[in-house]
C-alpha cells in the first residue's frame, strides 16, 4: 500500500534510488537536504519520471537541537522513513584533526540516530512506521583504514538494533541495511570488485523489500554477510596485523 | 560503504588515466579520465583544464569523445528535469540515455521525435553529433527539436541557449562535437504515438537505380532505410531492401492481438572478447548477403515489427563491435548530394565490393535539408559501411573521400575516425565560422578532442 516517504540525505545517489524505487511504487515522497537546491534535480526527476507527489524541505543532520520542532512542522507523519545521510571523511585526516574526525562521527552515527530516535517516539505513538537506517559494513569491524567511518556506522548500527528490539511489539519495523560497494559518486573512478559492488537501485529494491516486511538487517548482496561472517571472526592477535 | 585505503583517499575527483577509444576501438589514446557528479559542480571540476572533451555513452565510432588530454565522463548527469504530458515537452540532462527516455516515456504514448540506429546514446551526444533517424527527409536531425539548452562555455559559465538567447551559439552547437561547451542540460518535444509499434513494408531493389527510385517513392513515408547488399556486384551492384515504416495506430496492434507497447526481451545477445578479426570474411559475408537478400526478397510485403527492431536492431547484440577482433573497426559514412548521387555511390560501392572486406551492415537512406554549422546531413543520399580497421581499408577509403568530396559531400564527424583535414576542410564550409566562435569563446586548446585536433577544429 503506497504512504508517504520522508527521505533524509536526499542528495545521495543511494536516497535517490530508494526514493525512485517508493515513488515507482506510487508513494508520496519528502525529500529533506541540509542543500535543497542541490537536491532539486532529484526532485525534479521523481516527478518528470514517476509523476510522483514530491515535497523538498531543508534539514541539516548536524542541527540536532532543530529535529524537533521540524518534525512537528511537516505536513504530516511519514509512514515510512529511510535515513541515507553518510560521509566517508578522510581516514588520514581523521587520525590529526578531531575537528573532521568528529564531523564523520556526528554525520554518521549522532545526527541519524537521535532524528530517527524521535521519529521511532512519533511512530511508537501512533502505532505504525517504518524506519530504515542505511549504515555500512564498515561498522561491523573497526579496521585501520576507516575505523573513524567505522566506528561511526557501528554507533548507528548498534542504536537501531536497540531500538528495533525495543519497538519489536508496537508495529514499529526498523531495518538496517548495509549496502557493501555501491556505484556511487562516493566511489567513482576506483576499481570495485564486480561481485561485491551493486548498483544504487539494488539498493532502492533492497530498502523498500525490507521495509515491506523483508529482513530486519539487509545486506544488498547477500555474499557480503558472508564476507563480514569471515572478518569478524578473524581472531584479533590475528587482526590487528592484518593490512585492511 | 566498507572503504579500503584507496577508496577513503579517491574523492569524486579521483583521477586516473585510461586507454579509451569510440564505440569502433579505433584509434586508441590515453586520456584522463574525470566523472563529473552533478551539472552543479562541472565548472569546478573544468576549472583551470585544457585538452577536455565530454563523453556520454562513447557511441561515437572514432575519436570524437576521447579527450586530447582529459575526457570527462557525463553518464551521472542522468536526471529527467521536466516533463509536460500536455505538450511532450522534457527538459532533461545531457547524460540520460535514449533508452531511458524510451522506457520511461513510450509506456505513457510519447517517442523521440528523432532517433540515431542505437538507443544507447547520450542526450547530450545526439545533439554534439545533430543525430540524424530514418526520417530526416521529413523531419531533419535530432538538433531541429531541441528547443533550449544549456551550455556550460569555457569561461565556466552555464548559459542558456535557444533560437533567441544566445541564437548563434546554439546554432553551431548542434552538430558542434562539444567544442562549444559542455552540454548540461536540453528541452525538447516528445511526440504522441497510439503504439510502440511500427508497421513495416519492405520492397526489393534490384539494383543502385531501383534502390535510389525506391527512396524517393518514400519521401511521403515516416521513416525510410535501406539495407545494401555491399558485396554485391556487376548487374547487381547496389541491390537490397527498403523498409518503409509508420507509426502503427492502437487499433491496429490490438486487432493484430499484440500488446500496444511491447518491451524488448531481456537477455540480450553478447558477441564474446577475442573473437579473431576474419570472422567477417569475404565468403562468410557473401553467404550472410545473399541469403539476407534472398529471404527479405521473399518475405516482402508488410508487416507489425517492434520499435526496437526496426530503429535499433543491432542493439539486441551486446558488444557488436567484438565482431572485428582487437585491431577494430571504422565506419565510413558519408553523405553525397542528390544531383548525380548514383554515379558517385555505384563508384563507390563497386570500389568496396572489389576489396571484399565490409561488413553486413552497410545502410544507405535519403537525408533532406541540412541543419547548417558542422551539422552532417545535406539533401541527398547517405552511405554507412563498416570496415576492419586495417591498411587496405585505409588506401580504399581515402579514395572514397575524395570522390566523396569532390561531388559536394562529406563525411560524418560522429563516425569519423581517419578522415585528412583536406577532406574535412572541403566537405564542411561552415569550418571558418566554428573556429572564429572557439576563438571568441576562449574554447581553442581548452575543449579540444583527438578528432578536434586530427582534423584542426
Amino acid at each position: 500500500m503506497a504512504g508517504t516517504l520522508l527521505l533524509v540525505g536526499a542528495t545521495s545517489d543511494i536516497g535517490h534510488a530508494v526514493a525512485a524505487r517508493y515513488a515507482q511504487a506510487g508513494w508520496r515522497i519528502l525529500l529533506a537536504a541540509r542543500d535543497p537546491e542541490r537536491a532539486q534535480r532529484n526532485a525534479d526527476d521523481l516527478v518528470a519520471r514517476h509523476r510522483a507527489e514530491v515535497g523538498l524541505l531543508r534539514l541539516d543532520i548536524l542541527e540536532t537541537d532543530s529535529f524537533a520542532a521540524w518534525l512537528d512542522g511537516l505536513p504530516a507523519l511519514p509512514d515510512t522513513v529511510v535515513c541515507a545521510v553518510g560521509e566517508l571523511g578522510d581516514q588520514g585526516r581523521a587520525e590529526v584533526d578531531p575537528t573532521h574526525a568528529e564531523g564523520v562521527m556526528r554525520t554518521n552515527f549522532l545526527g541519524p540516530s537521535l532524528l530517527l530516535g524521535l521519529i521511532a517516539e512519533r511512530f511508537a505513538a501512533r502505532g505504525s512506521g517504518a524506519i530504515v537506517g542505511i549504515s555500512s559494513v564498515a561498522g561491523d569491524r573497526g579496521r585501520g583504514s576507516n575505523y573513524v567511518y567505522g566506528a561511526g556506522k557501528a554507533g548507528f548500527t548498534a542504536f537501531l538494533s536497540g531500538l528495533r528490539n525495543r519497538l519489536a511489539k508496537s508495529g514499529v519495523r526498523v531495518v538496517t541495511v548495509k549496502p557493501g560497494f555501491v556505484r556511487t559518486r562516493m566511489t567513482r573512478g576506483l576499481r570495485l570488485p564486480p561481485l561485491l559492488t551493486g548498483e544504487p537501485s539494488e539498493v532502492g529494491q533492497a530498502v523498500y523489500a525490507a521495509a515491506q516486511g523483508g529482513g530486519d538487517v539487509v545486506y544488498v548482496r547477500k555474499i557480503w554477510r558472508l564476507v563480514m561472517a569471515v572478518i569478524a571472526a578473524i581472531p584479533e592477535p590475528v587482526f590487528k596485523r592484518l593490512n585492511l | 560503504m566498507l572503504a579500503t585505503p584507496a577508496l577513503a583517499e579517491a574523492g569524486p575527483e579521483a583521477q586516473s588515466l585510461r586507454t579509451l577509444s569510440g564505440w569502433g576501438r579505433y584509434p586508441r589514446a590515453a586520456s584522463e579520465i574525470l566523472a563529473a557528479d552533478a551539472p552543479g559542480t562541472l565548472p569546478m571540476l573544468l576549472r583551470g583544464r585544457r585538452g577536455v572533451i565530454a563523453r556520454g555513452a562513447g557511441r561515437a565510432y572514432g575519436d570524437a569523445a576521447v579527450g586530447q588530454r582529459t575526457t570527462v565522463l557525463t553518464g551521472a548527469l542522468d536526471r529527467l528535469r521536466g516533463f509536460d504530458p500536455a505538450t511532450g515537452r522534457l527538459r532533461a540532462e545531457a547524460g540520460v540515455t535514449l533508452a531511458d527516455i524510451v522506457r520511461t516515456f513510450l509506456p505513457r504514448g510519447f517517442f523521440p521525435p528523432v532517433v540515431p540506429g542505437t538507443q544507447f546514446v547520450t542526450l547530450g551526444g545526439m545533439i554534439a553529433s545533430d543525430v540524424h533517424g530514418k526520417n530526416h527527409h521529413r523531419e531533419g536531425g535530432f538538433g531541429a527539436h531541441v528547443e533550449a539548452l544549456t551550455l556550460l562555455t569555457p569561461d565556466g559559465v552555464p548559459r542558456r541557449c535557444s533560437r533567441d538567447q544566445n541564437p548563434d551559439l546554439f546554432a553551431l552547437t548542434l552538430g558542434g562535437m562539444g567544442l562549444t561547451g559542455t552540454i548540461l542540460d536540453a528541452t525538447f518535444r516528445l511526440r504522441p504515438v497510439e503504439s510502440g509499434w511500427i508497421c513495416q513494408q519492405t520492397r526489393v531493389a534490384a539494383d543502385l537505380s531501383a534502390m535510389l527510385r525506391a527512396l524517393e517513392e518514400d519521401d511521403a513515408a515516416t521513416y525510410s532505410v535501406a539495407w545494401i547488399d555491399c558485396l554485391a556486384r556487376g548487374a547487381s551492384l547496389g541491390r537490397g531492401l527498403v523498409y518503409r515504416g509508420e507509426h502503427a495506430g492502437r487499433q491496429a496492434c490490438l486487432a493484430a492481438g499484440r500488446d500496444p507497447f511491447p518491451i524488448p526481451a531481456h537477455g540480450r545477445l553478447t558477441v564474446p572478447p577475442g573473437l579473431p578479426a576474419w570472422t567477417l570474411n569475404r565468403a562468410s559475408v557473401t553467404a550472410f548477403n545473399a541469403l539476407y537478400f534472398r529471404r527479405g526478397a521473399a518475405a516482402g510485403a508488410s508487416g507489425l515489427v517492434p520499435w526496437h527492431s526496426y530503429f535499433f536492431p543491432l542493439d539486441g547484440l551486446a558488444a557488436w563491435n567484438r565482431l572485428y577482433g582487437a585491431r577494430g573497426f571504422v565506419q565510413h559514412q558519408c553523405v553525397v548530394p542528390r544531383r548525380g548521387a548514383e554515379a558517385v555511390l555505384s563508384g563507390m560501392l563497386d570500389r568496396v565490393a572489389r576489396l571484399g572486406t565490409a561488413s553486413p551492415l552497410a545502410v544507405l537512406k535519403r537525408l533532406g535539408p541540412g541543419g547548417g554549422g558542422l551539422s552532417f546531413p545535406i539533401d541527398g543520399y547517405t552511405l554507412a559501411l563498416d570496415l576492419p580497421a586495417n591498411a587496405a581499408t585505409f588506401a580504399l577509403l581515402d579514395e572514397l573521400d575524395r570522390s566523396v568530396v569532390a561531388a559536394g559531400g562529406r563525411l560524418y564527424l560522429a563516425k569519423d575516425a581517419r578522415q585528412s583535414r583536406e577532406t574535412f576542410e572541403a566537405g564542411y564550409p561552415a569550418l571558418p565560422t566554428f573556429r572564429d566562435l572557439r576563438r571568441q569563446l576562449g574554447a581553442e586548446g581548452v575543449l579540444a578532442s583527438r578528432l578536434s585536433v586530427r582534423l584542426g577544429m
